[in-house]
């Protein structure tokens, strides 16, 4: 499986505030969600941001509530990859239950840029800047969340063991 | 193992674990709140599974947008209350019961030493306090906790803080422990590790303060906090009437990744300023910030040791004008007794407004949200930008002393300038 896209480049500890502000959190809508998705760090975003674009970021992205309407909200506004130096525990893995895709390597955030274009492959961990010509390798899932992400994330991971699969 | 590691084993039904093994463990308590639930009831609908795996281990606690903050939040408690009533679910608690979850599910003696808590709501670390394993997740491993019973760990490693001596200034509690950690080590200073406490400090903290210092543990990025089992829990587990549970200890010889010292005694009200709860300053060097908004409650320092220190200090002293006090009790116990000991009179009378168990203001939802410019001084735990209203609004962390002393001088104070 692979993506390509636009970078929007953002830096350290992005929050769930930011990502999806609590005053929309009356609804569990991913399009409504999508539609405010990163409002309170950039008004632009869900102007700009176009499926398959992906992006960047420093530390600790994800930070601060369990909100799994921070990560829903990426994947619908259209987002096909966060890159990221790290992640905070509860956005990583609400990201893999809800099949959005994540890569942490801090190479690749150290060196791209907002607006490159980027290509990841998700079998390989491998990241392409195709603007400057850079390759990074991301850190590989355990088998196990590779599995869980092969399968499509958490909820078909139980139907398909309650099924002894 | 550490003790965290301990439970996790345990839980896993394995021998040993080590930090970094991937595991499945049984879980003793699912929990999830009117924002984090919905979601959890539609993903649990997916999986197929008919009923939940326990009705006894479910709690659902609509805390967040209630008593129902609009249409949308009305229609999501519904979500929840039909759910409670066609799975029986023993623990759902609605308005004129509920309170904030955090602080209500101890008080009801629903978590123990032992236990594997999962809680769709990052600050489900609290219960680590009374010596369970409790760890805040999304809705979709609710769903699948709900559904199953266990959930998949990768088991951390731990940094061990050995706490010394005793508070030497009477304002001072466990939102200064914490704080000062957070100050300390970063928002990521404990990524994905185990925060737990040792040492003779302990005896200098109430179930109170441990609460709130486990509450925090999420705001330096940690899976969880805990704490050593010892008389002050077992009196507090008697109380509410948990009497079956397993201490588990930390070995001797536990391996920490570090270890770092805090001196109670030099601890003095600290204050999280904008926009990171790690952004951090001592009260008494705050400078001249100008306040709009105090709020004293939430899981973080909701309880009744915070009610009564606030109204040690508004009592005969006045809100100053321009500022708005919001006082929010965490359950109706904390309500009904604050009540009987005349100190909601105290608030009152202090030009404080006096509200019904909920979260409301501490996540910008409702019962005190913040226009452009605002700036509050909370009991609360996250200051990230927007996180009380307007984007560009300012929060400031704080214990509950500082807020009670700030809302009399309408600029951040350390109490002892009061008294």
């Amino acid at each position: 499986m692979t993506a390509n896209g636009t970078v929007f480049r953002y830096g350290d500890n992005v929050d769930t505030d930011v990502i999806i502000p609590a005053r929309y959190l009356n609804t569990s809508d991913p399009a409504e969600l999508a539609a405010h998705c990163m409002e309170d760090i950039d008004k632009t975003f869900v102007q700009r941001v176009k499926p398959g674009d992906m992006i960047v970021a420093d530390a600790n992205f994800g930070c601060g509530s369990s909100r799994e309407h921070a990560p829903i909200a990426i994947k619908a506004a259209g987002i096909s990859c966060v890159i990221a130096k790290s992640f905070a525990r509860i956005f990583y893995r609400n990201a893999i239950n809800i099949g959005l895709p994540i890569l942490e390597c801090p190479e690749a955030a150290a060196s791209i840029q907002a607006g490159h274009t980027v290509s990841v492959d998700f079998d390989t961990g491998a990241i392409t800047d195709e603007t400057t010509g850079g390759t990074f390798q991301a850190a590989a899932f355990p088998p196990f969340m590779k599995d869980l992400i092969a399968r499509g994330g958490l909820v078909e991971y139980v139907k398909a063991k309650r099924a002894g699969r | 193992m550490t003790m965290t590691q301990k439970i996790l084993a345990r839980a896993a039904g394995l021998d040993r674990v080590e930090a970094g093994q991937l595991i499945e463990a049984k879980l003793d308590l699912v929990l999830g709140n009117d924002i984090t639930a919905p979601v959890a009831i539609k993903e649990f609908a997916r999986t197929g599974v008919a009923r939940v795996f326990d009705q006894d281990k479910v709690a659902l606690v609509p805390d967040h947008f209630t008593p129902n903050k609009d249409i949308k939040a009305a229609e999501q408690c519904k979500i929840l209350r039909c759910f409670a009533g066609e799975q029986n679910i023993t623990n759902y608690f609605d308005t004129g019961e509920v309170g904030v979850e955090h602080v209500l599910l101890p008080e009801r003696g629903l978590v123990g030493p032992g236990d594997v808590v999962i809680g769709a709501d990052s600050h489900t670390c609290t219960y680590g306090a009374l010596g369970a394993f409790s760890t805040g997740v999304g809705s979709t491993d609710m769903a699948a906790g709900m559904a199953l019973g266990t959930a998949w760990f990768k088991v951390p490693s731990a940094i061990r803080f050995v706490l010394k001596n005793r508070f030497t200034d009477p304002w001072v509690s466990g939102k200064d422990v914490i704080l000062h950690i957070i100050g300390m080590i970063g928002v990521d200073g404990a990524l994905y590790q185990s925060m737990e406490y040792a040492g003779d400090g302990l005896n200098a903290l109430t179930v109170d303060d441990r609460l709130c210092i486990a509450n925090m543990a999420i705001e330096a990025g940690a899976k969880n906090g805990i704490f050593p089992v010892d008389q002050v829990t077992r009196d507090f587990l008697k109380e509410v009437g948990r009497d079956r549970y397993t201490a588990f200890e930390a070995d001797a010889d536990a391996v920490y990744s570090r270890t770092i010292e805090v001196d109670l005694a030099s601890l003095r009200s600290t204050v999280a300023f904008p926009h990171l709860p790690s952004n951090t300053r001592l009260a008494r060097d705050a400078g001249d910030v100008k306040i709009d908004q105090v709020v004293i409650g939430s899981c973080t320092n909701g309880r009744l040791s915070d009610m009564r220190v606030a109204a040690r200090l508004l009592q005969g002293r006045h809100v100053a004008k321009g500022v708005r006090c919001l006082v929010i009790p965490a359950t109706q116990k904390i309500y009904l007794q604050a009540m009987k000991e005349g100190l909601l009179e105290i608030f009152i009378n202090a030009g404080a407004a006096v509200s019904t168990p909920t979260c409301g203001p501490c996540l910008g939802g409702h019962m005190g949200v913040l226009a452009k410019g605002e700036r509050a001084v909370a009991t609360t735990n996250r200051n990230f930008v927007g996180r009380m209203g307007h984007p560009e609004s300012e929060v400031y962390l704080s214990n509950p002393a500082v807020a009670a002393a700030t809302a009399i001088t309408g600029r951040i104070t350390d109490a002892n300038e009061l008294v």
